[in-house]
């Protein structure tokens, strides 16, 4: 079966034609190279695969590239050189939240979303908000530490 | 620029890359032509191959297997020896040992292929358990015993006498399972082709030991095969000898159809096949006098260590090491024993076979202080080992060491002397603690008798590049070891590079591996670098040296006596619990820890290192449960075997203690493992004193709680 798939991703138009059970992950980490895209478990467990769908955080290898069209994708690559993009990026890395490294496109998604609704949020709400996204090196602390400083660093850009 | 000081923070030189989404990991290259492979694996624990039928293969997709080695070459992978045999031939002996190889361009294409491999068996009785091993179940595996290591080391009077004197004999057996590592990218390797050698992009710790693991399979030299070392998306020991598995297979394949051949394991796979930690089996027998002084310990120590020997008889040695924990008893025997069953050989995991022992004497030490109505803390702190303090192995402490000042800081901060008094026995709260240390690098005298580190500063202008073969797997080694060089040279860290290792390019410094790399390492980066700027003036010049021992380190590998480590770091942990009454679901509701790691070379990625390590430690204790019905392991994926996440525990308060280590760069000790190796009995401790109950093994997930809980136990 192939089918005419036509969504955005990064404010790009794209159109994909194929069996429209391809999961997202493998489109954009295999066609469109964006391989900022991580994939950790292939079971949406992990969230190293997290991208924005319309607004909202998803986990793309369990979402068949059939049920993005007429959406609007944003991945790691949409958003590493936007304001927003930069300040969680900076924070991160001055904060000490990357050790391997592979969970953190994802984190960074996470905290994207989660700062992009809640400009504010608790310690909590960040525990919360990135508890869907696994990290096997770090044991969150410093990248929880590392969104409160892009909150406090950030400033006005989440409001 | 500015210069930078060993004490400034810095930031992570690889985390804007890795943040940005733009850090190369194995899965994210492509080269022209590529094939991918799949596993044909082993789908029995145990039994003789009686046929092997493989579909009809389209053109351009193959089948490789031992069949395919040369006859140049033997179907084995040198790892300490050459046991483990890349393909399965005539046998299999664990679930999901490699048979072949299918290899072709068409991933979906491959799995029909692998879907319609048919393999005939005739199935033996697998030894799975421990116990099975020892009852030689199904009949040995190896030898007539399957004993795959042994050794045993003594202190102090015959324990027959020991025995003979005391008033009581406490004895109790404590076990621990498997650990899966979870490194959150899966393991991977790539095989090419480049000017006339195999090259190989890898997931990997050790560069080097793949070279010298798989040049056998075709019969040649280990120049021929150039390892480059991909960005590593953390390892914890699995990628130690582990990415030997997917290389070997790889270069056969490589050798007969030279293209570019892609293998990266999914989630599942790298579940069920891949090495685990070591499962433990740890039996005390503790002399007391009628005060419950101890007067001496026997311990007999299992290791599960499947159907290969790998690096089990090392990570044995190590058990056996701190089966005392960090305790001078007057009197030890300890025998430690590594059994071969038909499981996934088990394999290097940070703490390297410390941490099963160090869980049974902490755990074992909180029976004995209650028993005789001692506070755990106490009791314990009467027999910390001392600066020139007999270690089991007859070697001497040669540290200054900082426990006591560690456990009033972890005590202090976590307010243990109040909590133990607020919280009865039994009350649904408590609070645990324990003390832990690692020996740092290699045992006895490994460095200077086995790897023989090398180290390569190469200056151009006024850049300099670090030339080794240490590897950044996520525990900020690429920003360590460019400080050191840096700090010695009196250049900002922006002036230092260090990519991740070709092996064709850098000099073998030895395994990313026994938390060596820093104080090993860095050590030789800083001579280097010494002289370095000595000779600044001279222009463009490289400045290589070798390892060189600390004198003052007597140690016999034959009898395992002497100074069985360079230097230890230490640690002292203390958890706090809530247990939930009707769900017997443990909420941690605080953490606290003491590590004397010497001097730390950067704060901010110790700090990383401590949460991530005792994370991963009380996970150990909780909820990581794999286990292994009749050869297989029943969790295979994230959702049945849970890692912690964002939820699982509070925000941890961490201290060090300042102890420079006279043989360290800046006064630096290892750290990686250590932050490991504590804070699980720590856990049990308190989920101990909560619920009124005895555990004699780990993990214990709240389903294994209430069974203790019904046992009365
Ligand atoms: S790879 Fe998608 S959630 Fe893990
Ligand atoms: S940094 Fe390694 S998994 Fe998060």
């Amino acid at each position: 079966m192939v089918s005419r798939i036509e969504f955005s991703v990064n404010g790009r138009k794209t159109v994909f034609s194929g069996n429209p059970l391809t999961r997202l992950i493998d489109v954009l980490r295999e066609d469109l190279s964006l391989t900022g895209v991580k994939e950790g478990c292939g079971e949406g467990e992990c969230g190293a695969c997290s991208v924005i769908k319309d607004g909202r955080l998803v986990t793309s290898c369990i979402i068949p590239v059939g049920a993005v069209n007429g959406s609007e994708i944003l991945t790691i690559e949409g958003i590493r050189d936007t304001d927003k993009g930069r300040c969680l990026v900076d924070a991160f890395a001055e904060g000490g939240a990357v050790q391997c490294g592979f969970c953190i496109p994802g984190m960074v998604m996470a905290a994207y979303a989660l700062l992009s609704s809640n400009p504010n949020p608790s310690e909590e709400d960040i525990r919360r908000g990135i508890s869907g996204n696994i990290c096997r090196c770090t044991g969150y602390d410093l990248i929880v530490e590392s969104i409160k400083l892009a909150v406090r660093k950030g400033g006005d850009l989440w409001a | 620029m500015p210069l930078t000081g060993i004490d400034d923070r810095v930031v992570r030189v690889d985390a804007a890359a890795k943040a940005r989404g733009e850090a190369r990991y194995v899965c994210d290259y492509t080269f022209p032509d590529m094939l991918y492979a799949y596993m044909v694996r082993s789908s029995i624990p145990r039994g003789t191959i009686d046929s092997i039928s493989i579909p009809k293969l389209p053109d351009g997709y193959y089948f490789i297997s031992a069949a395919d080695i040369p006859p140049e070459g033997k179907n084995e992978l040198w790892m300490i020896q050459k046991d483990w045999r890349c393909f399965a031939e005539g046998d299999v002996r664990y679930v999901g040992e490699t048979i072949g190889l299918l290899v072709g361009p068409d991933r979906n294409i491959l799995k029909y292929l692998l879907d319609h491999v048919d393999i005939k068996y005739t199935e033996g009785i697998p030894a799975v358990s421990i116990d099975d091993g020892i009852a030689c179940k199904g009949g040995a595996i190896v030898g007539e015993d399957n004993v795959l290591c042994q050794l045993y080391v003594e202190k102090g009077k015959p324990m027959s006498e020991v025995f003979a004197e005391a008033d009581s004999i406490y004895e109790e057996t404590l076990e621990t399972g498997f650990q899966e590592h979870v490194h959150l990218e899966t393991n991977a390797a790539i095989v090419t082709e480049e000017d006339g050698k195999y090259a190989i992009y890898a997931s990997a710790q050790c560069p080097f030991y793949i070279r010298k693991s798989v040049a056998g399979l075709l019969g040649i030299p280990q120049e021929d095969i150039i390892i480059r070392q991909t960005t590593t998306g953390g390892a914890f020991g699995g990628k130690e000898h582990f990415p030997d598995v997917l290389c070997g297979p790889l270069l056969v394949a490589e050798h007969r159809i030279h293209k570019p051949i892609k293998l990266v394991f999914d989630r599942e796979e790298d579940m069920l096949y891949s090495v685990k930690r070591h499962p433990s089996k740890v039996t005390y027998r503790t002399a007391l006098d009628k005060d419950g002084n101890i007067l001496g310990i026997e311990g007999l120590v299992y290791y599960n260590c499947g159907a290969y020997l790998s690096a089990s008889y090392v990570v044995l040695q190590r058990g056996v090491f701190h089966a005392n924990g960090v305790y001078d008893f007057p009197n030890t025997y300890v025998k430690g024993i590594g059994i071969a069953t038909n499981t996934f050989p088990s394999d290097a995991f940070r703490g390297f076979g410390a941490p099963q022992t160090l869980f049974a004497i902490e755990t074992h030490l909180d029976h004995i202080a209650r028993k005789f109505g001692f506070d755990p803390a106490e009791y314990k702190a009467r027999y910390f080992i001392k600066q020139g303090g007999e270690t089991i192995t007859n070697g001497h402490i040669v540290e200054r060491v900082m426990l006591p000042e560690m456990m009033k800081q972890v005590v202090d901060a976590s307010g243990y002397e109040e909590k133990i008094r607020k919280y009865p026995i039994g009350s649904g709260r408590g609070i645990g603690i324990s003390f832990y240390n690692h020996g740092g690098a290699f045992t006895g005298n490994g460095e200077q008798a086995i790897i023989k580190a090398h180290a390569r500063l190469v200056k151009t202008g006024g850049r300099v590049r670090i030339e080794v073969g240490s590897t950044e797997m996520g525990q900020g080694f690429q920003t360590a070891l460019r400080k050191i060089a840096a700090v010695v040279l009196g250049i900002p860290i922006e002036d230092v590079d260090y990519d991740n290792p070709d092996t064709s390019l850098v000099c073998d410094s030895g395994p990313t591996a026994a938390s060596r790399s820093t104080m090993i390492v860095g050590k030789i980066v800083e001579r280097c670098a010494a002289e370095m700027k000595e000779r600044w003036a001279e222009g463009d010049f490289s400045v290589e040296k070798e390892y060189e021992h600390p004198e003052g380190h007597p140690w016999d590998q034959s009898t395992f006596r002497g100074d069985a480590y360079l230097g230890y770091g230490w640690g002292c942990a203390a958890v706090e619990v809530e247990a939930d009454k009707l769900t017997n679901e443990i909420h941690v509701t605080g953490i606290w820890s003491s590590h004397d790691i010497g001097h730390a070379i950067d704060e901010l990625i110790v700090h990383g290192q401590v949460n991530g390590g005792i994370a991963q430690s009380i996970g150990y204790a909780s909820m990581e449960k794999m286990e292994n019905r009749n050869g297989y392991f029943r969790q295979s994926s994230m959702s049945d075997y849970v890692v912690p996440t964002s939820m699982e525990f509070p925000k941890q308060e961490w201290f060090l203690v300042e102890n420079p280590y006279e043989w360290g760069p800046f006064g630096a000790k290892g750290m990686g493992e250590l932050v490991f190796n504590g804070a699980d009995a720590a856990y049990i401790d308190a989920v101990e004193r909560a619920l009124g109950i005895t555990v004699h093994r780990i993990p214990m997930p709240p389903e294994d709680i209430e069974e203790a809980l019904g046992n009365g136990q």
